[in-house]
């Protein structure tokens, strides 16, 4: 960890394995320490005293990069037809949970692989695993999102299937992560009961990227003040088209309707991937 | 603190301008920021001026613009100001309304030498 800000670019870990860096501008980003000396640019004297200052237009969007990997991503998942599902939500409100119900549910039926995102532990990624599906863990260190690079990276080690469903479980923030495009079908929100209402307000970034938000726990709804009417309401004052389905992974209430909504993008990605395999794929090439 | 990957993401930016431009220091770094925009400004103050140490960036100055976020309510047919994504439309009160602008995080211009 870099002790002047506490950021954690170096301690991002795949299936255990460091991170490879970003061949793609050799550049190493993180921050330099003080005195390390300027290591770019091309030094030229200058007559003392006498300087030309200028202005350059840049116009060049602050994610560039990563929506770049992001893009190169959803092209992967294209043309091998692959529904890939960016799950976010706050620590707690039950996705692992929820992943390891949809698995058992769909029982086979589509292959599937997961992306475990977490700062430490692959305790995730194990549990996943006892359900007999293929994991691997992104440990972000102390980092609070999953980026597009780290995605990238981890899925050609999962060696994904053709036709088959990427489930992506986001570090546990309901902050960073709105921001990040990993080349995801869709962002799918997860709220559960014991959160309140006004999440979505609080919120606002997350619930507005997703297209899916799922409320969780309804099982608890007897013993709880949670409106979950109030809920879609809030969310949708942010986002009018978010579609809201109300489930418990616990009892199995309203999972139908979510593995509905799964298998359908699994066969929409499939389709689309048959349509477009007179062009032939192009695999994607990572340093 | 996702703010520390958009400062490393602006440092980049900078410094292959920088290359391209082959200069010797960078002045000032000018970004825009929507008022709808998924960052804090403060934190993103904070962290460019970690991630710039030694770099041909370290004493660059910060100028942010502030661009205003904007909607255009689906009820009114008509853009609308909307300082944050949760307000309602200011003539209708509703809640249909689509970001139009303010959500963008951009490196406009650099001043070099």
């Amino acid at each position: 960890m870099c002790t002047t800000c506490g950021c954690g670019s170096g301690e991002t870990l795949i299936g255990g394995r460091a991170l490879r860096r970003e061949a793609r501008q050799g550049v190493h980003l993180h921050y330099r320490q003080p005195g390390a000396g300027q290591a770019l640019g091309h030094q030229h004297a200058h007559a003392p005293g006498i300087s030309e200052s200028r202005m350059v237009s840049i116009e060049r969007d602050i994610l560039a990069k990563n929506n770049g990997y992001a893009r190169e991503n959803r092209e992967y998942f294209s043309a091998r037809g692959i529904f890939a599902l960016n799950l976010v939500s706050s620590p707690g409100s039950g996705k692992t949970t929820l992943l390891v119900k949809t698995i058992q549910a769909l029982n086979g039926s589509l292959p599937l692989a997961v992306i475990e995102g977490d700062q430490q532990t692959d305790s995730d990624a194990v549990r996943i695993r006892a359900t007999g599906a293929p994991a691997l863990q992104i440990n972000t260190g102390k980092g609070c999102h999953l980026d597009a690079h780290m995605v990238g990276q981890a899925m050609q080690q999962l060696h994904l299937q053709d036709d088959s469903l990427l489930l992506i479980e986001n570090v546990g923030n309901l902050v960073c992560p709105a921001g990040f495009d990993l080349g995801e079908a869709h962002k799918v929100v997860i709220l559960s009961a014991t959160e309140g209402e006004d999440k979505p307000l609080k919120y606002p970034d997350m619930f507005r990227a997703a297209d899916l938000m799922l409320l969780n726990k309804c099982d608890l709804l007897p013993y709880l003040s949670f409106d979950p009417d109030l809920a879609v309401t809030n969310a949708r004052r942010i986002n009018p088209s978010i579609r809201a389905i109300r489930i418990s992974a616990t009892s199995g209430a309203g999972m139908d309707e979510w593995l509905a909504w799964i298998v359908s993008g699994c066969h929409g990605a499939a389709a689309a991937r048959r349509q477009h395999a007179v062009v032939p794929a192009t695999a994607v090439a990572r340093g | 603190m996702h703010e520390m990957s958009l400062a490393e993401s602006i440092l980049q930016i900078v410094e292959d301008a920088a290359r391209t431009e082959n200069c010797t220091r960078v002045k000032a770094v000018r970004l825009e920021i929507g008022q709808l925009a998924n960052v804090e400004q403060e934190a993103l103050r904070f962290c460019f001026d970690v991630v710039v140490r030694g770099s041909i960036a370290s004493d660059a100055r910060l100028e942010i613009i502030d661009i205003p976020g904007q909607g255009w309510c689906l009820q009114c047919s008509r853009s609308v100001p909307l300082a944050a994504l949760y307000e309602p439309c200011p003539v209708c009160g509703g809640h249909q309304i689509r970001v139009t602008q303010g959500e963008q995080m951009r490196v406009r211009e650099l001043e070099i030498e």
